[in-house]
């Protein structure tokens, strides 16, 4: 089975364009899995149906009972991330702030204190209109357990594309370089980045690229709106070539992209036939560098 | 006042306003402009500062000590986060899951887990005129960017006297990175953009914000593209919007090579102007 994961480094640069029109050209033959899980969009283009809904405890938070409750505040004194206050002689807990570690209920004389699984999300298999399925999820508001949330979407992913015989997974990733795309590269067999030209840009390519190279997983990029600064397109062109990372493709800055967003259609679909063509040479390039033929 | 520029959806525009605006409001005013966007800092590339201070930030890991321990295996149950774990005769620890709560390691009663510093990530200063930048980047492979932020939050108070306008350039998305920038801010700034995408992750950011109970208005970036949705959205809930950027290929070429485009483009000179106005009125 090979799982392609989109991801960027910096946010804003087409990741979600881009992972949901290759969901859209794979159809029936990819299973979808959108693990951009705090700020999902993926669901805006492939009309899920939900048809599947699960709770996503992830977790404990900590809640003092106030009829044990002394006010010693012992647990105040131990808690290293300010989650404990006092008021009317009573301790409280921030649920926002509690790290779930569960020292307070350890150390409470009283054992007034007591460890509530964390309502961290829910996660979603949906059958969408490419013909498909797509496991997606929504973090809960203020949840801190987003890698985890990755991790399950991306599990439930396999298992359905092993139930179905499916050969193709393809994951929409989050930005940054922290634990949600840490969580979305495990288990990757190849990285698709998506940048544009701009020093921010680049800045962060580099280094999302030098962690995906920790995990030795292979990559390829596209470089989008490459006509908004033609110099750093150059520059993000030497960098791929010295780090040898093919070059997948390179789409202009063309408004039709976002109308085809407000549209809720996939740039793969615009009625602009460069831009769909472009994406559609994208996602054959990425087939050839994993090998994969596909019957779509 | 403490002021968070964040967004829900990454790329919307937050480091392009944090710039621009902290350097503009430095004409007349002492601003300090932190990155805390520590997993992708790139307000650095817009500021050309002398370089004043770098500092190591650490966090404290459990460490075994061998010939302490007795093997009872109770910190392995005391943590929540498998981050201690009990193989055959050793005791391994794994920093990316430890959340430094401390708990293994004061409750061993042989003291067999002394807590150690382990770095994190760097904290930098420079400072450009009345302007005074401070930057926080995280180590690559360090899966917690809270622990980071927090120092940045902590630094910051130690440097900035309560005259000066703090403007916070936060991560994307809305968890918990989010959370602890708009924690330590006093008024948020959500920059958002006219589609589909920024409309559903201004949503959501908004009720990060409002469960955090912090004020907050909107900038409405590339306002120009897109549809109305997010100004409708906005006019409904009674958010106000605070500027609105036309899309113009002049601010993000100058964007593109590192450039600041107030004072070069009359829409954002105008837009900025604004932002500032606003500001003044709410310190």
């Amino acid at each position: 089975m090979k799982e392609i994961v989109v991801i960027s480094g910096k946010g804003g640069t087409g990741k979600t364009s881009v992972a949901a029109s290759f969901a859209l050209l794979a159809g029936k033959s990819a299973i979808v899995a959108d693990c951009d899980v705090d700020a999902a969009d993926m669901h805006l283009l492939l009309s899920p149906d939900r048809a599947e809904r699960h709770k996503f405890l992830s977790g404990t938070v900590a809640v003092v009972d106030n009829g044990s409750c002394t006010g010693c505040m012992e647990c105040q004194a131990i808690c290293r991330f300010d989650a404990v206050t006092e008021k009317g002689g009573f301790a409280i807990i921030d649920p926002v702030k509690c790290e779930g570690c569960g020292y307070c209920s350890r150390v409470c004389p009283e054992n007034a204190i007591s460890n509530i699984p964390d309502l961290a999300g829910k996660w979603y298999i949906s059958s969408i209109r490419t013909g498909s399925t797509m496991v997606h999820a929504k973090l809960g508001i203020g949840a801190d357990n987003s890698g985890k949330l990755v991790a399950r979407v991306k599990n439930e992913a396999r298992k359905i594309a092993e139930e179905q015989g499916k050969e193709l997974i393809i994951v929409d990733g989050s930005p940054g370089i922290g634990c949600p795309v840490i969580s979305s590269l495990s288990g990757a067999s190849y990285v698709v980045l998506v940048t544009e030209p701009s020093l921010s840009a680049l800045h962060d390519l580099i280094r999302v690229v030098e962690l995906t190279r920790n995990f030795s997983i292979p990559m390829g990029a596209v470089i989008n709106k490459y006509d908004i600064n033609r110099e750093i397109t150059a520059q993000i062109e030497v960098f791929l070539r010295e780090a040898n990372i093919p070059l997948l493709s390179r789409m202009e800055w063309n408004e039709e992209f976002v109308h085809s967003i407000v549209a809720g259609r996939t740039i793969a679909e615009s009625e602009n036939t460069t831009l769909s063509g472009v994406i559609r040479e994208c996602w054959e390039n990425v087939l050839q560098q994993n090998d994969i033929t596909v019957k779509v | 006042m403490k002021i968070a520029i964040a967004s829900g959806k990454g790329g919307t525009g937050k480091t392009t306003i944090s710039t621009n605006l902290a350097l503009s409001m430095a004409s007349d005013h002492r601003v300090l402009l932190a990155d805390m966007d520590v997993e992708e800092p790139d307000s650095a590339l817009f500021i050309k500062g002398n370089h004043l201070e770098e500092r190591i930030v650490t966090r404290d890991i459990p460490v075994w000590d061998s010939d302490r321990c007795t093997l009872c295996g109770e910190c392995q149950e005391i943590c929540n986060f498998n981050a201690v774990v009990r193989i055959a005769s050793q005791i391994m620890i794994f920093p990316n899951l430890c959340h430094s709560c401390y708990a293994c390691s004061e409750l061993c009663r042989d003291e067999a887990l002394p807590m150690k510093p382990s770095r994190i990530g760097v904290i930098t200063r420079s400072e450009q005129g009345n302007l005074t930048f401070v930057e926080g980047r995280i180590d690559i492979g360090q899966e917690q960017a809270v622990p980071l932020i927090k120092s940045v939050g902590e630094y910051i108070e130690s440097i900035a006297d309560k005259d000066t306008v703090v403007i916070m350039d936060s991560p994307p998305g809305s968890s918990c990175p989010v959370m602890e920038v708009v924690g330590q801010s006093d008024f948020v700034i959500l920059v958002t953009e006219p589609t589909p995408f920024g409309l559903n992750d201004l949503q959501i950011a908004v009720e990060t914000v409002r469960k955090l109970g912090k004020p907050f208005g909107v900038i409405i970036n590339r306002s120009t593209l897109g549809n109305s949705a997010v100004a409708d959205y906005c006019r409904a809930e009674r958010i106000r919007v605070i500027a609105s950027i036309p899309n113009s290929l002049n601010i993000a070429r100058i964007y593109s090579a590192g450039g600041l485009s107030c004072g070069m483009d009359p829409d954002m000179s105008r837009e900025i102007g604004k932002v500032k106005a606003f500001i003044k009125l709410i310190s």
